[in-house]
């Protein structure tokens, strides 16, 4: 152990804020606050460091970034744009990009950080959601972070319209004729975000302060309230030898996991810094000013948009027009629907999942994703639906790299889009139950150890041997279903959770989620685990 | 372990080491962790907690620090790179100097970060010795106790509030708030101008209006870009395709509004071979010999639709793939838009291609009130 | 090292590229210019001698599907195989077998660019270092160029049409580049894209991308005019002359001028941006994530 008393500067300091604020026994509290270890437990952090980058770059750039679409003709260094008439905002991000020693980097690294923050937030819940660590008591933190993806979408396009350049000038068209759409309100809408008509002067400016102020000061704080109420629950665990639901095991705040953050904190820094020097990013000065009369085939969003794009790409014709008024429902389906079924879903699932397991205790320790079939089949259909809506946004570059026809990539994602989930999530849930039969036979049977008997009579057979500690305890992690009393009992007198319609249908969905669960549990010697699989969903395990 | 598990949030027990708590303001609830060293089976992964060797210490050390030279050497770089050389010849211009720029600034950071990142991780995993640990974790939820002594509290205050037993004063207050919340709402009206009859007209009505004031047919169109009015025998190539915009836009609009205007009235004219062309009922002549003029903004969400193949007469949009068939009055083909293209009635005079009056209907999206 | 060596060879590429560009353009032109002249310069007997040469190559490559006289062919259906040749003029020709795209292999949505065939091949190599092998490919070569002006002088004989540019017509460096990004993003880019990467069509058709280097500014300049396969034409009196050359050094200067951020990731936009937020961005950061919580080394044990 080390010396008895730190150093006197730290004493004077911690005494200091010690007899002001009471501090020190919540840092007395929290020094070695446990954090338990697993990769994919960083991937939020790569959020919250790419959010810090883009603070900084961000309040760069405004130095010099002037919001105004006045326009002015172009005298700048770059030769093959001058006399060039422009906005101003896209004048001074060229001179950003030209003539700011840096400021090529500060604006590379920024878009960089922006994709990378909204990528990570997506990699981050999706483990969250596979691993079940959304479950109670943190269904709070889970809405957080749905609210955030949401505003981080906002926050991108906005970002990314404020150069008008062509592209981004493309974009906000397609937003502007989106809002349009909108029923009773919809050129309302348009004439009040526009301040008339489009694209007109006001757009830039207004994006400007909502991209640099209102936004980021949202995010900001439901950034800090994830992270407090992260700090207060206590992180969950992987279902791993010394995690239970009564403890955390792991490494202590101070020094290991504040060294470990650290070193992490700069890797997210670094990764983006080196796709800031070496990937060119949204090179606007290629993509020219706006220009209302001007297009680029292959005109995409980034990529957290693709999903909205890939919609409105495959979606037929539907318009309505009755008593002199028009329905575009050729805009609005794919405009709210695909994102209202998966951010809608995500943020209900939670709710919905304890309330059809009927689940109401806290979870700390994660599920592995094959013990729960039914959560991780529906994840993969939102994953599958997700992603080909996504491919979809980019169906004339798929045409066009893999030379086929344009309608063709239309008419296969029109299909695709609801096949695709269907399949995935039989595939996902076979292979679920698939993997739970190993489990459930590794238990039971023991591993193959590659040796060979052979017995008196002259029987061949191999030795099973029993499974490692850590890799029971990570197979018996599993919760065994507990089928619900039946919806009737003998007396025919119905269940109390099952009355009414509703009532009914939970009994059904809950059926569904364990009816075919295979339990692993450990047998005395000699039952054969054939027998365990056969007799299925009766054994019930406390 | 501590044993002692139903000692909650909230709760004036003694500590964990006898002496009472004090609650921080500002701090998280004071539920109690314990820190306890792992005691016996505890399989800590290989090496943690171990007493380390002292050569292969000092090892690790040298590389780390190594690391951080390394980190220290790029930041200068860095710092001497934009001081002493990015600043030449009267500072960074152009394409050129940018790419050096990018290059020497990106890649220093880069390799600043990721050296002081290395270094770091190797410092934990190598010469930290802290043992994986085990801390309890507590139930959220307050005590039964707790909880009906605060729902007694409160109850306590609303009664002497008096919010319950006076209707009166709760109405008031909950009337006096409702017009001071809508009050914001009210100070956005001047946004924008209301919608009015805007969406349904483009500047070639303007135009014409003028155009036939002063006697005129129509008003002639130009070529985006280079403003250069079109003859028919400019035009005259089947398979011609060219953006236009009606004659003195760029010059008669007020400034500010001349991407607006042109974001309503770009157009595209097209010549479809005469044998091909099925004029539409009732537009039988608003073509010149196949010429045929259409809105170039989409009538799904308003990119322009700008792709025409001479070969299929498609016009394609870019943006979604909606699909118009120029040959038969820009009809729907393929993809998300409901509704053809708006085309443009066209005439001659002068030799000229001239627009005769606007579109019939309006460009663009379509809207609630559209019709 | 070998990475910046490699960055810091690009621009010499680039300007190897111009200068095989201008050269080929001299070459065509040297082939062609006296053409105008030729009634007086020349005696009509060689000209009429070049004609008949260029109808025998038709006769030869192209008239078993454009017909013996030039005047297209038709299926059993009435469809037609390949179109009339009569008045598409000397540039359709130049561009369709400059680009290899004529002759045609088989037909499919889109007759693709390709190497020309020997005998219109005028782009071979001819830098060798031995002299005789040299002197063989220029002899080859000036043999393809008066092989390929025969032809175009033959088809345009048949009934005009649009001729090939002069090269002072289609000289990069004289053209306004600012009103040629505005025309190009007007009337060009919604098919070939900003940077001229190219896109898709409809029915699995696609416009080619302009960005390579074997794309000349006088193929540029004869696709604008003649329009071929789906591409609409821009004839001289609506995008005129200086319009075309201003678009041609547009594209030029584009396709030249290096990209200062980088990689420039195909220069296709967002799609291979996200690509590479995914598999780059967040593939290192998960590696480091997977090292930094990964078990500890065993070997610093003491023993």
């Amino acid at each position: 152990m080390s010396q008895a008393t730190p150093p006197k500067a730290i004493e004077g300091t911690l005494g200091f804020i010690d007899e002001r604020l009471g501090s020190t026994t919540f840092f007395r509290r929290n020094v070695k606050k446990v954090f338990p270890d697993h990769w994919s437990f960083m991937l939020g952090e790569i959020a919250l460091y790419s959010f810090i980058i883009l603070l900084l770059t961000g309040t760069f750039l405004t130095l010099w970034f002037k919001p105004s679409m006045v326009e002015v003709v172009y005298d700048g260094s770059y030769t093959k744009l001058q006399g060039v008439k422009m906005s101003e905002a896209y004048d001074s991000t060229l001179h950003i990009s030209f003539d700011v020693r840096g400021g090529l980097l500060m604006r590379q690294i920024h878009h960089w950080a922006a994709i990378l923050f909204m990528a990570s937030i997506l990699a981050h819940m999706l483990r969250v959601f596979f691993t079940g660590a959304y479950r109670k008591p943190r269904e709070l933190n889970w809405l957080i972070g749905i609210g955030m993806f949401t505003l981080g979408m906002l926050e991108g396009l906005f970002g990314y319209s404020l150069p008008d350049d062509l592209l981004s000038g493309t974009g906000l068209r397609i937003t502007q004729g989106v809002a349009e759409s909108i029923p009773l309100v919809g050129t309302y809408i348009y004439m009040f975000l526009f301040g008339g008509e489009f694209p007109g002067q006001d757009i830039v400016p207004r994006l400007y302060m909502l991209h640099i102020l209102l936004i980021p000061a949202l995010i900001l704080g439901m950034v800090t309230a994830h992270m407090m109420i992260m700090w207060h629950q206590k992180h969950t665990a992987m279902p791993v030898k010394n995690q239970t639901e009564q403890q955390v095991y792991g490494y202590p705040f101070y020094p290991v996991f504040m060294a470990k953050t650290g070193a992490y904190f700069l890797f997210t820094f670094g990764v983006v810094a080196l796709l800031g020097a070496f990937a060119q990013i949204n090179p606007i000065w290629l993509f020219g000013p706006y220009d209302p009369g001007a297009i680029s085939s292959g005109s995409q969003p980034d990529w957290y948009m693709g999903v909205l794009e890939g919609a409105l790409r495959i979606m037929p014709n539907w318009e309505i027009t009755a008593w002199g008024h028009t329905l575009s429902l050729n805009v609005l389906i794919p405009a709210a629907v695909p994102l209202g079924i998966v951010f809608g879903g995500a943020a209900a699932w939670p709710f919905i999942e304890a309330w059809v397991t009927g689940d109401k205790r806290q979870h700390h320790v994660n599920t592995r994703p094959r013990n729960a079939p039914v959560r991780t089949a529906t994840g993969m259909a939102a994953v599958t639906f997700y992603g080909l809506l996504w491919l979809a946004g980019a169906n004339d570059v798929l045409a066009e790299r893999f030379h086929v026809s344009l309608f063709a990539t239309t008419w296969f994602f029109r299909v695709t889009v609801f096949l695709g989930p269907l399949i995935a999530f039989i595939v996902t849930k076979r292979i679920c139950l698939g993997l739970q039969r190993k489990d459930a036979d590794t238990i039971g049977h023991g591993v193959e150890s590659g040796v060979i008997l052979m017995s008196p009579e002259g029987r061949f057979s191999e030795r099973h041997e029993a499974p490692r500690e850590e890799e029971k305890t990570v197979i018996l992690s599993k919760e065994n279903a507990r089928p619900e009393a039946p919806a009737r009992d003998a007396e025919g007198i119905p269940a109390p959770g099952s009355k009414g319609p509703l009532g009914h249908l939970r009994s059904r969905l809950n059926r569904a989620w364990t009816f075919d669960d295979i339990p692993v549990e450990e047998h005395e010697h000699g039952h054969s685990d054939q027998k365990a699989i056969e007799s299925g969903s009766e054994q019930v395990k406390h | 372990m501590s044993d002692d598990k139903n000692e909650t949030e909230g709760a004036q027990g003694p500590g964990e080491d006898g002496r009472r708590r004090e609650r921080v303001i500002g701090t998280p609830s004071p539920a109690r962790e314990k820190a306890l060293l792992a005691e016996d089976d505890i399989s800590a992964p290989a090496g943690v907690g171990e007493q380390l060797d002292e050569a292969s210490m000092k090892r690790a050390e040298r590389i780390v620090a190594t690391f951080f030279l390394v980190a220290f050497a790029a930041s200068v770089a860095f710092i001497a790179y934009f001081i002493g050389w990015s600043g030449r010849d009267g500072g960074m211009h152009g394409v050129v100097r940018a790419r050096e720029s990018n290059f020497w600034l990106g890649g220093t950071m880069a390799l600043s970060f990721i050296a002081m990142a290395v270094g770091v991780t190797i410092w934990v995993r190598r010469l930290m010795t802290s043992k994986p640990i085990v801390q309890e974790r507590h139930e959220l939820a307050a005590d039964e106790e707790t909880r009906a002594a605060f729902a007694q509290d409160f109850l306590e205050g609303a009664e002497d509030s008096g919010i319950t037993k006076r209707p009166l004063l709760r109405r008031t207050l909950l009337l006096a708030a409702a017009p001071l919340g809508l009050a914001p709402l009210v100070l956005l009206r001047d946004l924008g101008p209301l919608p009015e009859k805007r969406l349904r007209h483009t500047y070639w009505g303007e135009a014409v209006k003028k155009a036939q004031a002063e006697g005129k047919k129509g008003v002639r169109l130009v070529v985006d870009g280079t403003n250069k009015p079109l003859r028919v025998s400019d035009f005259s190539s089947p398979g011609g395709m060219i953006t236009v915009l009606p004659e003195g836009i760029e010059e008669e609009v007020p400034e500010e509004q001349v991407l607006t205007q042109n974001a309503k009235a770009v157009t595209i004219l097209i010549n479809v071979p005469a044998d091909k062309f099925k004029p539409a009922k009732g537009r039988e002549n608003w073509h010149v010999n196949g010429i045929v003029a259409y809105s170039k903004v989409c009538t799904h969400v308003g990119c322009p639709a700008a792709l025409y193949e001479q070969t299929t007469h498609h016009i394609l949009c870019p943006c979604h793939q909606s699909t118009f068939d120029a040959t038969d009055a820009a009809k729907v083909i393929f993809g998300p838009a409901a509704r053809p293209l708006p085309q443009l009635p066209l005439s001659v005079e002068d030799g000229y291609i001239v627009a005769t009056s606007d579109y019939h209907e309006p460009v663009g999206p379509s809207f609630w009130e559209r019709g | 090292m070998k990475r910046i060596t490699a960055w810091r060879r690009r621009p010499w590429a680039g300007y190897a590229v111009v200068l095989a560009a201008l050269a080929a353009i001299g070459v065509v032109y040297a082939g062609f210019s006296p053409r105008s002249d030729r009634a007086e310069a020349q005696s009509s007997a060689q000209a009429a001698q070049d004609l008949k040469h260029g109808q025998e190559l038709f006769n030869k490559n192209c008239a078993s599907c454009h017909g013996l006289n030039a005047e297209g062919t038709k299926d059993a259906k009435g469809k037609p195989i390949a179109p009339s040749l009569i008045g598409v003029g000397a540039a359709s020709v130049d561009f369709q077998v400059s680009t290899g795209r004529m002759p045609a292999m088989n037909p499919g949505a889109q007759v693709p660019r390709k190497e020309p065939i020997p005998d219109f091949n005028t782009s071979i190599k001819t830098d060798y270092e031995e002299p005789e092998k040299r002197e063989a490919a220029e002899k080859q070569k000036a043999q393809a160029e008066k092989n390929l002006a025969d032809l175009r002088a033959w088809i345009a004989s048949l009934g005009g049409g649009p001729e090939v540019p002069p090269a002072s017509a289609v000289d990069p460096d004289k053209g306004d580049v600012a009103l040629g990004g505005k025309l190009f993003r007007t009337n060009c880019a919604q098919c070939h894209n900003f940077t001229g990467q190219g896109g898709a069509l409809t029915g699995g058709k696609y416009a080619p991308p302009l960005s390579g280097d074997d794309v000349t500014p006088t193929q540029m300049y004869e696709a604008m005019v003649t329009g071929p396969q789906a591409m609409p034409v821009f004839n001289d009196t609506t995008l005129t002359p200086q319009d075309k050359q201003a678009i041609i050094s547009y594209l030029v200067k584009t396709r030249e001028e290096p990209n200062p951020g980088g990689n420039g990731l195909g220069r296709i936009g967002p799609v291979s941006e996200g690509l590479a937020g995914w598999l780059i961005g967040i593939g290192l950061l998960v590696l480091a994530a997977m090292w930094i919580t990964a078990k500890k080394p065993k070997k610093l044990k003491k023993s």
